[in-house]
């Protein structure tokens, strides 16, 4: 009796650690988050002493201010071309890479791999800090070079260029990560495939194509919409390049809008809302993405 | 630099089209210049940390210097060796953070591969939503619920979020149900032994290689983590590398002649992950969609 009993228990009692540890930094931190951001500080008189400030019902006037707030659509929008930029390149290099990784055309592979991979190691923050002087003119080998040449190279930090310039870092840091992922769905393939397709008369593009690709689709799905969520979040390199230019504003990213209001300007009200605003874009786009792409991979399955 | 990829595809394929074995320079050439571009910033710190800050300004890029003894000296002699510090709390946070994740998730994982119990998939579902929650919305509320419990600026703020990890829960499950014959499990119980010894003179052997990966997972995104140290720390004696540096990084916007520390802090703050990573390479065999296509 007693060891059947404790037999239904034990799986619970594996899951009581993760799930205490869920519930109170990961459910509760959301549910007071929705919590807060229907909320407000009401001030009586001039706002001194006890009592004169009470947390009331906001309704949800936080959110209609954070959405119609400039600031914040800009941030969006930024992050929006960032993510535009950042995400094909990212995911369309690290599938090149992990191709080439695989083809037995290739040489110098081990080193390549190492060497791609290498910058997953590096923060965020550090790689910004080593692209940011890489950028800087005075220290950058590129402006040397050029002025060498007699060319006039610009500056990557001015106001048109330093989203490229942040998503460079991000595309540097992010390609090796992604690159080994997708390696190891290639790897996963059994090489009599190719054998086949080869006597077939199939050249290496064609088996690239008709065959590597549609295998690794599922792991090139899960690292795009990772790869949706990184983007949503992007905080660490232009919080690390700001000192180094002045075209990087407190409100740059939605997460840096988040900061400012939550940490700088005592209003964290705003920044639960616009923090639940990011959090429901971020479900509604990697769900909507994933429900896409299964209803396509369905609809080929019929056919 | 980026945004080469597109044509270099076409001429890359065509010569593999045309040459239907052997080598090709091209994807050589491609690999060669991915590995260039990623060691750039690599071979920079390197040799720039050798340069005084003079130098830093004045001399090519890539000339090395002679003062690397005394940048680190000078990095070293930096408010009473703060960032020797920082080297430390980084470990801290991320060497017991990432042990504490492995066993909890190691742990829930079996949890979930091996046992049916009434809410098994449920609990798998909200764990698996998890993954998706941006750490946007959890910082906040995670600064004030800790705030509440007098837990900011102390080690607990930064270590205690970082033990959960639905990644790491749901990589467990998959290695749990690989690594694990049923019929082990059986045997053992059959023998008397009770659910904790198996799950730990059985299970955790087997799991290890897989549980090795999922602690590189985690140590990486302790080490890496900035947002969170940066919300809940106000001490700097309590900082990690990233937040550490990236401070000191805006000091030096006023004070130039911080920069060689920063440069040389760089270099010394990526040496254990570079070398933790050199070490241990043949773990990270990731594919996250593995589990995605048995489930």
């Amino acid at each position: 009796m007693s060891r059947s009993h404790r037999r239904s228990l034990a799986p619970y009692a594996f899951l009581a650690p993760a799930m205490v540890l869920f519930v109170a930094f990961l459910a509760l931190p959301i549910g007071y988050a929705v919590y807060l951001s229907l909320r407000t500080v009401k001030v009586r008189g001039l706002g001194l002493g006890k009592g004169s400030r009470e947390q009331v019902w906001a309704g949800l006037s936080n959110y209609s201010k954070a959405l119609s707030d400039p600031d914040f659509a800009g941030s969006v929008l930024r992050v929006a071309a960032y993510g535009v930029i950042v995400v094909p390149i990212m995911l369309g290099l690290a599938l090149l890479f992990a191709l080439l990784l695989d083809s037995p055309r290739a040489r110098v592979r081990r080193f390549s791999r190492l060497a791609i991979f290498l910058p997953y190691a590096v923060p965020a923050v550090i790689s910004s800090l080593l692209w940011g002087f890489l950028y800087l003119p005075s220290v950058s080998p590129f402006h040397h070079v050029a002025d060498r040449l007699g060319w006039d190279l610009p500056d990557v930090l001015s106001s048109g260029s330093v989203i490229f310039a942040v998503a460079n870092i991000a595309v540097w840091g992010g390609v090796g990560f992604n690159m080994v992922v997708i390696f190891t769905a290639l790897k996963a393939i059994p090489t009599e495939i190719y054998e086949a397709a080869e006597l077939d008369g199939c050249g290496q593009f064609a088996i690239a194509w008709r065959i590597k690709i549609p295998v690794v689709m599922p792991s090139l799905i899960m690292t795009f919409v990772f790869s949706i969520i990184a983007t949503l979040q992007v905080f660490a390199e232009p919080v690390t390049l700001r000192p180094l230019t002045n075209t990087i504003s407190s409100t740059w990213t939605p997460l840096m809008k988040v900061y400012r209001d939550a940490f700088t300007r005592d209003d964290i009200y705003s920044a639960a809302a616009t923090s639940v605003i990011l959090a429901v874009a971020t479900f509604v786009l990697s769900f909507g993405f994933l429900r896409l792409v299964q209803n396509r991979a369905f609809s080929q399955e019929n056919r | 630099m980026t945004t080469i990829t597109p044509e270099r595809t076409e001429p890359a394929t065509q010569t593999d089209v045309r040459r239907a074995s052997g080598h090709s320079p091209m994807a050589t050439a491609l690999l060669l210049i991915g590995a260039v571009y990623c060691l750039l910033p690599v071979a920079w710190v390197l040799i720039a940390s050798s340069k005084s800050g003079a130098e830093l300004f004045s001399t090519f890029t890539f000339s090395p210097s002679t003062h690397l003894f005394g940048n680190i000296a000078d990095l070293t002699a930096y408010r009473g060796g703060l960032f020797w510090r920082w080297m430390a709390n980084t470990a801290l946070y991320a060497g017991i953070g990432g042990l504490l994740s492995t066993a909890v998730s190691a742990a829930a994982g079996y949890g979930l591969a091996k046992y049916s119990f009434v809410g098994k998939q449920a609990t798998f579902n909200v764990l698996l939503a998890g993954v998706l929650v941006p750490g946007v919305v959890l910082a906040i509320p995670q600064y004030l619920l800790l705030a509440k419990l007098g837990l900011t600026n102390t080690y607990w703020a930064v270590l205690l979020p970082s033990i959960i990890s639905p990644y790491g829960i749901y990589l467990a499950r998959i290695y749990a149900a690989a690594a694990v014959p049923d019929d082990l499990v059986e045997a053992a119980r059959t023998d008397g032994a009770g659910d904790f010894l198996i799950f730990r003179s059985i299970a955790t052997p087997l799991m290890a290689p897989g549980l090795v990966t999922v602690f590189l997972f985690q140590f990486v995104a302790i080490w890496n983590n900035f947002l969170l140290p940066y919300i809940m720390l106000g001490d700097d004696h309590l900082f990690p590398l990233t937040v550490g540096l990236s401070g000191l990084l805006n000091q030096g916007a006023s004070q130039p002649s911080l920069y060689t520390s920063v440069v040389t802090g760089s270099l010394l703050s990526i040496i254990p992950l570079l070398a933790l990573f050199l070490t241990l390479q043949r773990y990270w065999r990731v594919d996250l969609a593995a589990g995605a296509v048995k489930s």
